[in-house]
């Protein structure tokens, strides 16, 4: 039982990520009409906001410290971060630690940039060319800015922890009534789920409650129409894209510190999410994050020992074998639309 | 000539002089020059030249002519691979039932994916594939290791049985061969500063290549390839003429899935290893990549795609520092460090940067892939209207969205 | 009789060549190193060049192991060059090197990226073999990869070099006549931390495995248990978790069920970073099971990964090949050398791949020749010192470097970026030494030589 409790928090976390990250996808798709290859790249993007800001943070000067010596036996350089010294060692050091919070604000006005820039520069021109393009195009972005990124912050993943308030983790054992220890969750992993629960909760209010959002959502449902009503759907449509980007960044951001960034953690979650894109059915932002929880728990309940042991190999197909299932009884996704995409 | 009208004979013999004299065309630069770093013309990347461009063809029979975009086509090549390396553990180091094994396993797992996979167009098609491949790649790499030999890969070990031939000669391996013309062999011919290989493994994936080159033609030119097209163009009508499209989309799948299946049997006989990465979705995408960039639904597109797409992989990864310090040595110093230093981000470990803007400008500038940049070389030259096609097949749109 | 080329006759040659129609018509321009009689592949004499061949991974997570072999294959280069301060060629035991290349040669080399994928690592090696000419292949960072391209080298007839490779096989059951490892193996691990771990958490101990899916994990997985059951553990689960696994969560949990007492992750590169960043963060570190406290386990350190779990190293055990803190000459030379030219320390990636190139070097210079067949009767039991690890040993048997094997622990007050790890204890060699035919490496047979021509 407490193992089955333990199993559904570990893909409800999962899970916020793949629906953070498919919900993006749907929103460029649903809008655009294009099919987004760097989207894992903006993920990773996102995640790499947090790296820099702790870089920035972190900008240190050297002093020497002449009674110490590194490896090769000359003078030790002491680095100091200019925070330390302008606010004192102490708030100096707790703004760094608490750098990953604080890469949400940084990471808002660039994923917006890197949206705005994205969908101008380049996604424009693809609106009414085949998908096939569009996946090669995006693609080709996604592989540029991974290699940009590699280039200045390396291969190896880099750490990046969260402010040390949330380093413990939650003794649900005792809340529950079961013996203490046996259900734990690190406090951080609970501010993820939240996290991508309240920025879900903002899109979908969003959309639903804002004249802006209305207009969205009829220009997805019909966009000849909306264009002859007078309004500039474009420039809406643009907007989305901007939003995506920031939905998928700041999931990025959050993201770190449960693991390592490293350069190419977008290649790894973007074909898992368009998966559940399709699952989800493809179009409906809804279906799009029932997917991404749905698909969570079940990798995370198909990993448990026992499951294993009936079918071995199965913790690592699962999402596969459930996407086959599922596209096979219901021939669009959980929750797909009929024409989109099919031809 | 052999059932084709004068455009496609024209094209089969421009292919067939390519193949056959590609060890003097990929190494245009005698081997002491500087720019010998650019020569292609060494057998293991001409046989993954011709290899690829196998896949390619067969992948584009599917995708060029149906638009049924598969991304898990690298399946195929993987379970070939497997196949190809258990028949030269097993039987025999001669390549004949290697490559006949490769296929009919392959033909035999398309058949099984394309059953499913087919029940539904579009993304959803593309997604099951993807998840039959990945499911593939996965179960190789780990459970089914036994079969596998998981991460490592499948190799021959001296003790294999080889009822119909030898476990081992004079304590080795003995080599693939073709009723004993071992596929390692070459020929080496040097002239003046020029050095040129001929390499038996090559030759023989160039014959096989130029063989199902013809029969792509042919299947293109065929009413049963006119069928194909219709279901690209729109398959709604098409069956509401009361054509069921399903068993000629069927029949494509399943001889696109033995072309991989034969690429796969010619890369174990040419080199005896079936690593499992050859399943990974990231190959998938690669043949996807390699038709689109040569130009998908055009008959020679595809090949020129692969061998871009090897030629980067194999050639732009090579070169580093102390190459471009030898390439630009006669500049002055200041100006050959800023070279350097301006170029270093594209080579070496940056290939995949360099790939990555190529990719973008091609589909940006060049909305048919290389063949569109060849026709419109042609037109320039012949100054005619640019509508004309040069090699035939379905064009993707070609307008640019703006 | 096979061979690389060579093998073709003349009615053969004719005939696969015939259809260039030129060989015909001009028969007498062409020389052909098939026909020229000579004794191995790529022979330097003939060719005028001396290449090596650097093959490492440039792209893909181990990429920036893969920079830092590169940069130790460079600073080899210049030392056999006679270029830099001569590194590790002034503590080596054996003399031959002088500085002059190899030979008289002058090295030179060519680079390839492995992408750590056995596919794209043998079309590297093979094109450094038929386009540039090398005579000897080294690097890589993964077993899988070493295992590939050292079969290749086996087939083709060129000297392979392992670099980075743990993994029991690769001088086990996949071991080749022209294939060396200076790199320590999966059982040394074992046999090393086992006593270490004896003296720091008692005889009384439940382990939980999670084992990375794919060779390796599996081969130190089994050392592992059984080097730490001959002491009294108990393993209580063995879990294999996916190679593209990115989050361990769903696979840390479990261990907070059992009553394991130790997590021991049999991880490498990324999966380590993050197998051990997802359990500090489930507060492992903090449970107390069985009255004892938790305690974490990573049998393969590298500083480089060590970095990317950051502080979640502290104190936690492992072992290493080499480490930069050593205070022998050889490696107090290497380091100065290396952090010299580049301003840090080296990995223990670096070390042996740098250690690999002079043991080549040093072997042909010995030997006399370049031929491989002779090259690998340099090398078998070969008995050296200073270069880093004490006293070793090339063994004939397996082609396996035997020497004292590194304790390391996660430091609690690191000093720099680069002062991750402790040295806790350097385990002889004799602890660590096994026989050529023990069970998990046995099922292999070396071949004979294969000088390719």
């Amino acid at each position: 039982m407490d193992a089955i409790f333990l199993q559904i928090l570990n893909g409800l976390d999962k899970g916020s990520a793949y629906a953070l990250i498919a919900l993006g996808l749907t929103l460029i798709f649903g809008t655009l009409g294009v099919v987004n290859f760097a989207h894992g790249a903006l993920f990773m993007l996102g995640a790499f906001c947090a790296v820099t800001l702790n870089g920035i943070l972190s900008l240190s000067f050297t002093t020497i410290d002449d009674s110490r010596t590194d490896f090769l036996g000359n003078p030790l350089r002491v680095e100091t971060p200019y925070v330390e010294s302008w606010f004192g060692p102490e708030i100096g050091a707790a703004i760094i630690q608490w750098s990953v919070p604080l890469s949400i604000l940084f990471a808002i006005p660039v994923m917006v940039l890197v949206g705005l820039i994205m969908e101008r520069g380049l996604i424009k021109h693809f609106y009414r060319r085949p998908h096939a393009d569009q996946i090669l195009v995006t693609f080709g972005l996604a592989i540029v800015l991974q290699e940009i990124i590699k280039y200045f912050f390396g291969a190896n993943p880099i750490p990046t922890p969260a402010p040390p308030s949330f380093a413990g983790s939650f003794d649900f054992g005792v809340w529950l009534g079961f013996s203490p220890g046996s259900i734990i969750y690190p406090y951080w992993r609970m501010v993820y789920f939240a996290f991508a629960i309240g920025i879900i909760g903002a899109v979908f209010a969003f959309l639903r409650y804002t004249t802006f959002g209305m207009v969205v959502r009829a220009g997805m449902a019909d966009r000849e129409t909306v264009g002859f009503l007078g309004i500039n759907i474009d420039r809406r449509f643009t907007i989305m894209f901007a939003i995506a980007a920031v939905v998928a960044g700041l999931a990025g951001v959050m993201y770190a510190p449960i693991n390592s960034p490293n350069y190419h953690m977008g290649m790894d979650f973007l074909v898992l999410s368009f998966v559940v894109v399709v699952v989800g059915g493809m179009g409906s932002l809804a279906g799009a994050v029932l997917a991404g929880f749905l698909l969570g728990i079940l990798e995370s309940f198909a990993s448990m020992a026992q499951v294993v042991a009936l079918f071995p190999g199965i913790n690592q197909i699962v999402i596969y074998l459930v996407a086959i299932i599922v596209l096979l009884t219901r021939p669009r996704g959980l929750m797909g639309r009929k024409g989109v995409m099919e031809d | 000539m052999l059932g084709l009208n004068k455009k496609d004979t024209t094209l089969l013999i421009i292919v067939v002089i390519m193949t056959m004299f590609a060890p003097f065309i990929l190494n245009p630069f005698p081997e002491t020059s500087q720019l010998a770093q650019f020569n292609a013309g060494y057998p293991d990347l001409m046989q993954r030249f011709v290899i690829f461009g196998i896949f390619a063809i067969g992948f584009n029979i599917l995708f060029g002519l149906t638009g049924y975009l598969s991304f898990g086509h690298a399946a195929f090549l993987g379970v070939g691979s497997y196949a190809g390396v258990w028949m030269m553990k097993l039987l025999t180091m001669n390549v004949i039932p290697a490559i006949l094994m490769s296929m009919i396993v392959a033909g035999l797992f398309s058949i099984l994916v394309g059953y499913i996979s087919l029940r539904r167009s579009g993304i959803y098609f593309s997604i099951l594939t993807l998840a039959f491949a990945q499911m593939s790649f996965s179960l190789a790499y780990s459970v089914l290791t036994p079969i596998t030999n998981g991460e490592t890969g499948l190799q021959l070990a001296l003790d294999d049985p080889r009822i119909l031939g030898v476990s081992q000669v004079a304590g080795s391996i003995p080599p693939a061969s073709l009723f004993g013309l071992a596929m390692r062999d070459s020929y080496e011919m040097t002239l003046g500063g020029w050095a040129f290989t001929f390499n038996v493994g090559y030759y023989l994936c160039a014959v096989v290549m130029i063989v199902a080159f013809y029969i792509a033609i042919r299947i293109f030119r065929s009413p049963f390839g006119l069928m194909l097209k219709a279901v690209k163009s729109n398959q709604q009508r098409l069956n509401y003429t009361g054509v069921n499209s399903k068993p000629y989309t069927f029949a494509a799948f399943v001889i696109s899935g033995m072309y991989a299946g034969l690429a796969g049997g010619l890369m174990v006989a040419m080199d005896p290893l079936a690593g499992a990465e050859r399943m990974q979705w990231t190959a998938s995408g690669e043949v996807v990549l390699m038709t689109i960039l040569g130009g998908a639904g055009t008959l020679f597109g595809p090949v020129l795609g692969a061998g871009f797409i090897k030629y980067f992989e194999n050639i732009f990864s090579k070169i580093n520092d102390t190459i471009l310090h030898q390439w630009f040595a006669a500049l002055p110093d200041g100006i050959e460090d800023t070279l350097v230093f301006l170029i270093h981000p594209f080579i070496g470990k940056g290939w995949h940067l360099t790939l990555g803007i190529v990719f973008m400008l091609v589909v940006i500038f060049l909305p048919g892939g290389i063949m569109e940049g060849i026709r419109r070389i042609v037109d320039l030259f012949k100054r005619r209207s640019p509508k004309d096609e040069v090699s035939g097949g379905a064009v993707p749109s070609a307008k640019a969205a703006e | 009789m096979s061979g690389f080329r060579g093998t073709i006759s003349r009615r053969n040659l004719l005939k696969t060549t015939a259809a260039s129609g030129i060989v015909l018509a001009t028969p007498t321009i062409f020389t052909s190193k098939a026909w020229s009689q000579g004794a191995f592949l790529n022979d330097p004499a003939k060719s005028g060049k001396l290449i090596l061949g650097f093959n490492v991974p440039q792209t893909g997570p181990y990429a920036d192991e893969g920079a830092d072999e590169l940069r130790a294959y460079r600073l080899a280069v210049e030392h056999l060059n006679g270029e830099g301060d001569g590194g590790m060629l002034g503590t080596f035991s054996s003399k031959a090197l002088q500085g002059t290349g190899i030979l008289g040669n002058k090295v030179g080399y060519v680079t390839g990226d492995t992408q750590t994928k056995s596919d794209a690592a043998r079309a590297s090696a093979k094109s450094m073999i038929e386009k540039d000419g090398a005579i000897m292949i080294t690097g890589g960072s993964s077993s899988g990869v070493a295992v590939a391209v050292q079969a290749l080298c086996q087939e083709a007839g060129v000297i392979f070099m392992a670099g980075l490779t743990h993994s029991n096989d690769t001088t086990g059951k996949d071991r080749r006549a022209n294939g060396f490892r200076h790199f320590f193996n999966s059982y040394m691990s074992g046999a090393a931390l086992a006593p270490v771990l004896n003296n720091a958490y008692g005889s009384d101990r439940k382990a939980y495995h999670l084992t990375a899916d794919y060779n390796w994990g599996y081969t130190t997985e089994e050392a592992i248990t059984s080097a730490t059951e001959a002491m009294g553990w108990e393993t209580v689960e063995t879990v294999k978790t996916p190679l593209a696994a990115t989050d361990f969560s769903a696979y840390i949990t479990p261990v907070l069920q059992s009553d394991a007492d130790v997590l021991v992750l049999n991880h490498y590169g990324g999966n380590m970073v993050n197998s051990l960043t997802n359990a500090v963060q489930f507060g492992l570190r903090d449970r107390v099971v069985n009255g004892k406290n938790f305690e974490i386990i990573v049998p393969l350190y590298s500083r480089l990964m060590a970095k990317g779990a950051g502080a979640n190293v502290k104190g936690i055990f492992g072992s290493t090949n080499w480490h930069w803190s050593l205070e022998d000459e050889g490696s107090k030379a290497f380091v100065k050398s290396f952090g010299t030219k580049y301003g840090f320390p080296p990995s223990q990636a670096a070390h042996t791949c740098y250690v690999q190139t002079l043991l080549y070097a040093d072997a042909v210079e010995r030997a006399g020749s370049f031929n491989p067949c002779a090259v690998v009767e340099a090398l078998e039991d070969f008995e050296f010192d200073g270069l880093g690890n004490g006293k070793t040993l090339y063994r004939g048997a397996d082609h396996q470097c035997f020497k004292d094997v590194l304790v390391v622990r996660g430091k609690e007050n690191p000093s720099s970026e680069f002062d991750l790890l402790e040295i806790v204890e350097v385990t002889p060699v004799d602890q660590v030494t096994y026989d050529p035919d023990h069970p998990q490496f046995a099922g292999g047979a070396l071949g004979t030589c294969n000088p390719g021509a």
